[in-house]
């Protein structure tokens, strides 16, 4: 089957489009996966058991159900109950936020963890507060640290956005199953779809590991960077 | 305040992790301008003593009177305007990794006695200069060495005007040849009439500067005394006898 260059030319403009809506969806979600897992990896370290016990369930859950289940549970289920009137691009983004949180929680956790405890001692010898120490010298240093794995998580957010189309989000995937039923040239869609999700991905990660580098505290030798 | 009463005074002080007894009704007091010198063997409790008198580990019972100010230790509020008033040095010292070296002693001006950020750049330029390191205020902790990370750790201390320097085993991290430049750092203090309260193994500072010294075993002070008293030669004291063995150390290395 010959590639149909022109029919992938002539929908381009509509794919791009749909791009837009992705990364919309994939940027909003991260940065609430972001707020999510900061605040779960805080309570986590530091809470009580009657704060990090529900986190631990809320993690096993996010972990435990796929993404395509969260989603049909939350557009067509919960919401639905609730009587909230989402879209699906609100939806989408609000399980994909909810599900990387989840997991950026674990992240920054062990990033909590493996900073020296000294440093927190110190902190609370000069007469900081324990919230104080967390946001001036904790999250500082973790989140520099976390975004090697964080670049990770993008990564994998941006492909599990894809499942936006099974509710109706008008993102790449959606368009490009729109435009290949119609047109019948599958096979140089797809791969054109494929192609702009790689560019995604390359682009988010190279950003990523620029602004890693922009943030290296000096002093600090990494091997195999460059 | 009476210049010879007790700027603190530590009655009774127990801690226990579990059914292990680290402090056992520990008292002591310390006078303005007055540099007592912890010593003993490892375990014996100094660090954890030290840490209990700024409540970093809060103590199972006893208390603590700073400027004849009884510490409630169920209070956040006293526990942090304590912290201001006690600067503690750590043997690994613990200096902020992601900050400057003029940034790591801002940030608890700023943060915690709210001084502005120029009043605060000042300050903390003021005592990089006092520790020798006023050209390194924009290095980072990974750029620095063991003696002028520690110094900067002591410059950190000193902006927030401590009434009394605590120094856990602070040359103990530190190569032999960086010993001497934070030694020097701290003889100096003392010259300035520092209140220290200090835990280490270096001869120099126990012989040389202590007022006195409180010998540490099994989470008792067992002996207390001035040098003068405790370490001469052929005392049958315990801490001539730990200072004998750590001279011996220090020949064997040499």
């Amino acid at each position: 089957m010959p590639i149909a260059l022109s029919a992938v030319i002539d929908s381009l403009p509509y794919l791009l489009q749909g791009s837009f809506i992705t990364a919309g969806i994939v940027v909003s979600a991260m940065l609430l996966g972001l707020v999510i897992g900061v605040c779960m990896a805080v309570g986590l370290v530091y809470g009580n058991r009657f704060i990090k016990y529900p986190l631990t369930m809320y993690v096993w859950v996010f972990r435990g159900v796929p993404v395509v289940v969260l989603l049909f549970l939350f557009y067509f289920g919960l919401f639905t109950f609730l009587d909230l009137n989402f879209s699906a691009f609100a939806s989408v983004t609000i399980v994909l936020g909810m599900t990387t949180g989840a997991y950026q929680a674990n992240i920054f956790r062990g990033a909590i963890l493996s900073l020296p405890q000294g440093q927190f001692k110190a902190a609370s010898a000069l007469g900081m507060s324990n919230g104080q120490a967390i946001r001036s010298i904790v999250l500082p240093q973790i989140l520099r640290m976390s975004i090697p794995a964080w670049s990770n998580e993008y990564s994998i957010i941006l492909k599990d956005s894809a499942l936006a189309f099974v509710i109706g989000a008008p993102e790449i995937m959606a368009r490009t199953q729109f435009v290949a039923s119609r047109t019948y040239q599958h096979l140089s869609l797809y791969i054109a779809a494929g192609i702009i999700y790689f560019l995604l991905t390359w682009a988010g990660v190279i950003a990523l590991r620029k602004l890693e580098q922009y943030l290296r505290i000096p002093g600090y030798s990494h091997h195999g960077s460059n | 305040m009476n210049e010879s009463s007790p700027i603190l005074r530590v009655n009774n002080i127990t801690k226990s992790f579990g059914d292990n007894t680290i402090l056992n009704d520990v008292s002591f007091e310390l006078v303005k301008g007055e540099i007592k010198v912890l010593i003993g063997p490892s375990g014996g409790g100094k660090s954890t003593l030290l840490q209990c008198i700024n409540c970093l580990v809060v103590p199972d019972s006893g208390d603590i009177k700073l400027e004849d100010e009884q510490i409630d230790f169920s209070s956040k509020q006293d526990l942090y305007s304590l912290r201001q008033r006690v600067g503690m040095i750590f043997q690994d010292f613990n200096l902020f990794d992601h900050l400057t070296a003029l940034d790591n002693i801002t940030i608890a001006l700023r943060k915690v006695k709210k001084i502005s950020k120029k009043e605060a750049v000042k300050r903390a330029r003021l005592e990089l200069e006092q520790v020798g390191l006023g050209d390194k205020e924009k290095l980072y902790p990974a750029q620095l060495s063991g003696g002028q990370k520690q110094r900067v750790a002591i410059a950190r201390a000193l902006a927030m005007d401590p009434k009394i320097l605590m120094l856990d085993e602070p040359t103990s991290a530190l190569d032999p040849e960086l010993i001497g430049e934070v030694i020097a750092v701290i003889k100096s203090l003392a010259h300035k009439g520092m209140t220290m309260i200090m835990a280490t193994h270096q001869i120099s500072l126990i012989s040389g500067l202590a007022d006195e010294i409180l010998f540490m075993e099994k989470g008792k002070i067992v002996e207390q005394g001035p040098p003068s008293l405790l370490l001469t030669s052929g005392n049958s004291s315990k801490s001539q006898g730990f200072c004998d063995r750590l001279n011996e150390l220090s020949e064997v290395e040499g």
